[in-house]
């Protein structure tokens, strides 16, 4: 059954074609139907060939399936060709399976719109190029889905161009993410240069036998990824354009920028995690990365007033674990973590959408109130994937996968105190800030009325989903709970097991301890500042120091101040200009002397008979003069 | 015979520039047909009789006639000869006289590079010529009389001119004319009708 | 000679001037023929000279007769009026 892989990312990518040139054409009831129930059939196969891959594993737990020859140039091969091992397995399920319930859910949020089948089309290439960038057998066709998915992003965060504001959030999402491309681009260059091929099982091979550990090359090589990496996952210093994304319809975000396309950086390191082990230089800046983000994004999030930019900061601090997880050797946590995150925060998004169109387009959650009693449905589905993100202790999937990154982080050779304690204080926050919006948006008075209550297109993968942010974790029961981690040991199939050291008397029991502490802390904060009393933070706001500070979290730390001085102006300076086009100058001069010489040829045809003659004489005598002298 | 064609040599260039130099077009014509005539008087000294008489005959007898005949015909008069004096300033010649010496240098640099032999001319007969133009030269003469044609097609087509139409169409019309005039042929003046040019 | 007549061609503004300094021309190539033929002592020079003869004869009689057609068209023999192809 394992063959029917390669249909996985080709059925999405012929509906994609099928609704770009005729989408316009067909009733809204077929564009639903092939629009999601493509993603549905590709969701069914990846569940075929999952159950098939664990219950009848393949020689070395990989299948290896080449669609065709792609190139073959002087040396270098690249095929068409995809890789099934656990990592991708996992990857590709989780992908199609929520990427299906919010196109589901997509067909009656967007059911007003007048680009529907347009809106069909990209989120079809979208899930096309996502699954091609994780079934890629080799790197070149992991940049071609990566490509893929930035282009999608792009078309889908500017998918109401009409609005200029649009355009730009997709620009600017497109540009910062394309700094991070070419990182990746040179790493890729450099990888073929030394290893001589870009098949990633291949190059891994060579790699370890090439270079030692902590070569200059490795250092390289794995650095330019993590750029390519951090310009994806929107990471620092590149996480600037994923609150701008959220321009986009909320359906985009969640399957976007929440649950796959920004955690294709995640699975670019652990897929290379061979090249990343041999330069922990870089596997350390990989952790730093993750919990400086992760902190920078919590405080962020704290400040927002907008709900989806909460949860796009949110996503951001998520990454950052992510990120955290993978720095420290911890490869299963990280992709554990990815896959509980996928659920809740598709969710959040989901509900966040529900709520935002129930509250005639309001995206502020400070003009919300009361929405608990009017939309029970959505503020239970938000609930619950508020809580799977702070944390709630053993019924929510989120408690597990941070709770196993975090000990990692403790734990691991390359971790520390530092880092778990950056995890720690990012649980707080976390708790803080999602309880904050829940609190505020939907407890309290009611101040907008209900419009449109979400239907069962939009209730039933809420629901799902919902079941999901519960009980995905149990697949992981961590030490106290007996001990079985049945993904980490699908997962070690395919990623290194982290080592573990002694390190005294914390435990992983009392790591959770201390964490679900945290969560309770940030809990009741929240509930404090925000329910019982509903100004109680105005005190903090109003002093001097706590409005700049407030203003700075708010304004993303700063960066794209930074980067407006920094990069755009120069260029925009440098367009002014060039406003005359100078360059073109020259191009203008050629034709200019040109046109020179035609007026000085043209003097000469005077259309006098003597001056035509007077030329014959001299230039017989020229050339007379020429046969003599030579 | 040396001396005769030195003389005849001098006369030559010397008619030349008067040729080139007059304002009067009918000067200048009959400078040129004394250039031409030295001329002939030096072909027969290189022993070319038939040659020099041709040249007689065909180029000062026929061509230039041809000229006098148009310029008398074109009728130019004292003002055209104050235009030329006009046109002719001093500052004119200079170009051309340095383009001619510059020509004048090259051809004698030319010549004077082979080797000059002066031997005893030779008397070459019409007959031989005559023999040379119906024999290898025979596509020549051809190629020549087609040219000739042509030459005789093309000016009688360049010089036809539609006829003028006449003011008075009577005027042919002899009865009707005299009768409105009123007189009789003979008396000049009186077969058109009064008053008209 | 030929350079005589080259001079008159370029100097003289009057068509009938022009005309008469090619014919100067040509007469001053037919006269470098003959005393080539005469040096070489072949029929050849005076067979040239033939041939240029009947050249400058027809020649001539087109060139004058487009002379008239000048004369008519533009009232003046000037060959610098006659400047349309200008440019």
């Amino acid at each position: 059954m394992l063959e029917l892989t390669g249909l996985i990312p080709a059925i999405p990518f012929f509906s994609f074609l099928l609704l770009a040139i005729f989408g316009p054409r067909m009733a809204r009831r077929a564009v639903s139907i092939i629009g999601a129930g493509s993603i549905g059939a590709s969701a069914v196969i990846s569940g075929i060939v999952t159950a098939s891959f664990i219950s009848a594993p393949p020689a070395d737990w990989s299948y290896h399936q080449v669609i065709w020859q792609w190139m073959s140039v002087s040396g270098f091969q690249a095929d068409i060709g995809f890789y099934l091992d656990a990592l991708s397995v996992v990857m590709v399920l989780v992908i199609t399976f929520v990427a299906f319930l919010i196109h589901v859910y997509s067909t009656e949020y967007m059911e007003g719109d007048e680009g529907y089948s347009r809106f069909f089309a990209y989120m079809n290439l979208f899930v096309a190029s996502m699954v091609t960038l994780v079934l890629a057998d080799n790197l070149l066709l992991l940049y071609l889905g990566w490509e893929g998915v930035g282009l999608c992003s792009y078309l889908l965060i500017g998918f109401w161009y009409s609005d200029p504001v649009n355009g730009r959030a997709a620009r600017k999402a497109f540009i910062v993410t394309r700094v991070g491309d070419t990182s990746m681009v040179i790493g890729l260059f450099l990888i073929f240069d030394r290893l001589g091929t870009l098949n990633l099982q291949e190059l891994m091979h060579r790699a370890t036998l090439q270079w030692p550990v902590g070569a200059a090359v490795a250092v390289a090589a794995a650095a330019l990824l993590l750029g390519g990496a951090v310009g994806k996952s929107a990471q620092l210093p590149l996480q600037t354009w994923l609150p701008d994304a959220m321009a986009g319809p909320t359906p985009t975000s969640a399957l976007i920028h929440a649950a796959t396309m920004v955690t294709a950086g995640v699975y670019l390191i652990a897929r290379t995690h061979v090249l990343f082990s041999l330069a922990p230089p870089v596997m350390l800046a990989v952790a730093v990365i993750g919990a400086a983000t992760l902190l920078l994004a919590g405080c962020s999030a704290l400040t927002q007033r907008d709900i989806k930019r909460v949860l796009a900061y949110s996503t951001i601090s998520q990454i950052g674990y992510m990120f955290l997880a993978l720095g420290v050797g911890a490869w299963s946590a990280a992709i554990f973590h990815f896959m509980t995150h996928a659920f809740f925060k598709a969710l959040l998004f989901l509900a966040a959408g529900a709520v935002i169109q129930a509250q005639h387009e309001e995206h502020d959650i400070f003009k919300m109130g009361g929405l608990r009693r009017m939309i029970p449905i959505t503020f239970w589905a938000f609930l619950i994937s508020g809580c799977a993100l702070a944390g709630l202790p053993l019924i929510t999937a989120g408690f597990y996968s941070k709770g196993m990154i975090l000990w990692g982080a403790w734990s691991s050779p390359q971790g520390g105190p530092a880092l778990w304690i950056a995890g720690l204080v990012g649980v707080l926050l976390t708790s803080l800030y999602i309880f904050r919006v829940i609190f505020v948006a939907f407890f309290g008075q009611a101040q907008i009325p209900v419009e449109h209550p979400p239907r069962l297109a939009k209730n039933l993968p809420m629901v799902v989903l919902s079941a999901l942010s519960i009980g995905a974790g149990w697949v992981n029961l961590p030490s106290y709970l007996g001990n079985k981690l049945w993904l980490n040991d699908v997962l070690y199939t395919a990623l290194p097991k982290v080592a573990e050291r002694q390190v005294g008397w914390i435990t992983e029991d009392w790591s959770e301890g201390i964490i679900t502490a945290a969560f309770a802390l940030g809990l009741l904060l929240a509930y404090e500042l925000y329910l019982r009393r509903r100004d109680a933070t105005r005190p903090l706001t109003e002093n001097a120091l706590g409005r700049a500070i407030h203003e700075f979290w708010y304004a993303d730390w700063g960066f794209d101040f930074v980067y407006d001085k920094l990069f755009v102006a120069p260029v925009v300076w440098f367009a002014q200009v060039d406003k005359s086009d100078f360059i073109d100058k020259f191009y203008d001069g050629v034709a200019a002397v040109s046109r020179a010489c035609y007026r000085a040829l043209s003097a000469t045809e005077s259309g006098r008979m003597r001056w035509y003659a007077a030329s014959i004489v001299g230039g017989t005598v020229v050339f007379i003069f020429i046969v003599l002298v030579l | 015979m040396q001396i005769l064609f030195y003389i005849s040599g001098t006369i030559a260039i010397f008619a030349t520039v008067m040729t080139v130099t007059r304002l009067n077009a009918v000067h200048a014509l009959l400078y040129f047909i004394a250039s031409l005539l030295s001329v002939a008087v030096i072909f027969y000294i290189l022993g070319a009789p038939f040659i020099a008489a041709l040249e007689v005959i065909i180029y000062a007898g026929a061509i230039m006639v041809l000229f006098i005949f148009v310029v008398m015909m074109l009728n130019l008069g004292e003002r055209a000869v104050e235009m030329e004096s006009k046109w002719l300033s001093p500052g004119m010649w200079i170009g051309p006289e340095i383009l001619a010496a510059i020509l004048i240098a090259e051809v004698v640099y030319l010549l004077s590079r082979s080797p000059i032999e002066a031997h005893a001319i030779q008397y070459v007969e019409p007959r031989e010529v005559g023999l040379a133009l119906f024999g290898p030269y025979l596509i020549g003469v051809e190629l020549a009389s087609m040219l000739l044609l042509g030459a005789l097609v093309g000016a009688y087509h360049l010089g036809y001119r539609k006829p003028k139409v006449l003011e008075n169409p009577d005027a042919d019309n002899t009865d009707a004319t005299r009768a409105a005039a009123g007189g009789d042929l003979v008396r000049p003046g009186h077969d058109r009708p009064a008053g008209a040019a | 000679m030929f350079a005589l007549g080259t001079i008159g061609l370029l100097v003289r503004r009057n068509l009938v001037f022009t005309l008469m300094s090619i014919e100067i021309m040509l007469n001053a190539a037919g006269l470098a023929f003959i005393v080539a033929g005469a040096h070489w002592m072949q029929a050849d020079g005076q067979v040239m000279f033939l041939f240029i003869l009947a050249m400058a004869a027809s020649e001539v009689s087109v060139g004058l007769a487009l002379l008239l057609r000048l004369y008519h068209q533009h009232g003046v023999l000037d060959t610098d009026s006659a400047s349309e192809m200008k440019g």
